[in-house]
């Protein structure tokens, strides 16, 4: 591998390849008692930086997601970039989604060719309110949120749909959750890692059925951040930079009852669209956030048994709302960096029972 | 044939959201220093400029502000508003004084109260001193200051204070 002439892989989208170089999170804990969201930040875009021995100075665009919904309070974006020093003025932009659209925009941005890096940072304290609430916001305001479903009995609904479309057991889901939790353990930043047996987590009782506590994600407070550069730059900073080969993403409608709940057409055609299937899978991070969602996921990309999914735990292990699609693309780009992996798919979800999905496939050079 | 209801047009979905607010390691020194009748800023270790409130971070390096300072209590007025537009909540008769008040020692100015001196006669430059509420009723919050009044020094000079505009 050292005697190859660093090159960037072919990429399947955009004209100017763009990698992954960096990337940082924060300890995902069930409630930051102490510190605001720019104390939760600072360290993590301190380390994003030090990684590869940069500055602020060194990126030339900067865009975050998030979402006042959490906060209970207007623009914290903008009180977030406290965290990182924004003068003299730079070049900013925010999503109200998962951080992982907001890499999506530095993406497209690093495209133009204006710029050569970017800083892409999500973060979130789904501790301060009422969760359960706060996500019933994001129906449809005429219909469902008046009636205020909460996430669990949401998510209780497609699980059910699966079963009863003979394409999963509750046995399945038992087995999602603990090899997702078993790998957790060697995750230095999960909230929740356990080695349990299908059969000790079979005997919990239900939340909502047919799902039990080990197919639901824990409450997380978190942060997490990620530079990308393009080719040049990313082979100063990166002995391995993980490059972006293909990403897009893809909605579908936020009428629940107009979607068949079992599959997730977006996804596959997001799938399609990054190139998932033009080559061999190492490692697969998936945002399933419900143990279920995970088999729907990896059936609408089409990842076969071999494919290693979710060696971080996945979002089982730990929710940071808001960051949690871009530490799926963050964890798959750490495989390509530390040399484990050589061809990475990374997946992101928003929006109620996977509506919105990100794919991303990762490269080594 | 019994009538149709009348079709429905209109819908009330009432919302109403619980947060519990984290001040922050920074925020809470600066609040608590209030219920002692104090106030407390903090220093940027790079520009070595003097925040206060302090948030914790230096907006314009992004980097942890960990030196305390302690602030008198008076200040210089950079810029005020006469509000003479009643408004729904409002406690305070009109018309009344918000000002941006810079402490003397910070680098930031925030806004406050004037009272005890003719609207008319509020200026750019007018030295200030907080007043206090009460000891036994100091708290963690702002609300620990009731006002602003004029201390009767000579006004601050247009230069000392025109960076805080």
């Amino acid at each position: 591998m050292n005697d190859r002439v660093a090159a960037p892989p072919a990429v399947r989208q955009g004209s100017r390849p763009v990698a992954v170089v960096s990337f940082a999170q924060a300890p995902s804990v069930r409630h930051e008692s102490g510190r605001n969201e720019v104390e939760v930040l600072m360290p993590v875009i301190a380390e994003v930086f030090a990684n590869i021995g940069i500055t602020k100075d060194d990126v030339g665009f900067i865009c975050s997601g998030s979402t006042d919904y959490l906060i209970g309070g207007p623009f914290s974006f903008v009180a977030a970039l406290d965290a990182i020093g924004v003068w003299p003025p730079r070049r900013e932009s925010h999503v109200e989604m998962d951080a992982a659209w907001a890499l999506y925009e530095a993406w497209v941005l690093l495209q133009e060719g204006e710029v050569d890096a970017a800083l892409v940072y999500g973060f979130g304290k789904s501790s301060l309110g009422d969760l359960a609430k706060i996500l019933a916001l994001q129906l449809d305001p005429y219909v469902m949120a008046p009636l205020w479903p909460d996430p669990v009995s949401l998510a209780a609904l497609q699980a059910r749909a699966l079963i009863d479309a003979g394409k999963a057991t509750e046995r399945d889901f038992a087995e999602v959750a603990a090899r997702s939790r078993r790998s957790a353990l060697g995750n230095p930043n999960a909230q929740v890692a356990y080695d349990w047996s299908v059969n000790d987590l079979l005997a919990e009782d239900y939340v909502v059925a047919p799902l039990r506590r080990h197919a639901l994600p824990p409450i997380t407070d978190g942060a997490a951040a990620v530079v990308l550069a393009t080719a040049e730059r990313a082979f100063e900073w990166a002995e391995r930079p993980a490059f972006i080969t293909g990403i897009d993403h893809r909605v579908e409608t936020h009428s629940l009852g107009a979607r068949d709940l079992t599959t997730s057409a977006s996804t596959t055609t997001a799938g399609a669209t990054a190139g998932v299937a033009e080559g061999e899978v190492d490692v697969a991070e998936l945002h399933a956030p419900f143990a279920h969602q995970e088999l729907i996921v990896r059936e609408a990309l089409g990842l076969g048994p071999d494919v290693e999914v979710n060696p971080s735990g996945g979002a089982l292990a730990a929710n940071p709302l808001m960051s949690g699609g871009l530490i799926r693309i963050g964890e798959a780009a750490r495989r390509i960096m530390d040399g484990s992996a050589d061809r990475a798919v990374a997946h992101a979800t928003s929006g109620p029972l996977l509506q919105q999905n990100l794919v991303a496939v990762l490269a080594a050079p | 044939m019994a009538s149709e209801p009348a079709p429905v047009s209109q819908l009330s979905t009432p919302i109403r959201l619980d947060y519990r607010f984290t001040a922050g390691h920074a925020q809470s020194k600066t609040l608590r220093a209030l219920a002692q009748g104090r106030f407390l800023g903090q220093r940027c270790p790079v520009c070595h400029k003097v925040y206060v409130p302090s948030r914790g971070s230096c907006p314009v390096d992004g980097v942890a502000t960990t030196e305390e300072v302690e602030l008198a209590d008076t200040g210089t007025v950079t810029t005020y508003c006469v509000v003479n537009v009643p408004f729904a909540g409002q406690t305070i008769e009109i018309p009344y004084i918000c000002a941006q008040i810079l402490l003397d020692g910070a680098d930031i100015s925030f806004m406050g109260l004037i009272q005890e001196i003719p609207a008319a006669e509020v200026r750019m430059g007018l030295r200030v001193q907080a007043v206090w509420v009460p000891p036994d009723e100091l708290a963690p919050t702002m609300a620990s200051v009731r006002y602003f009044r004029p201390t009767g020094e000579p006004d601050a000079d247009y230069e000392t204070f025109k960076a805080y505009l």
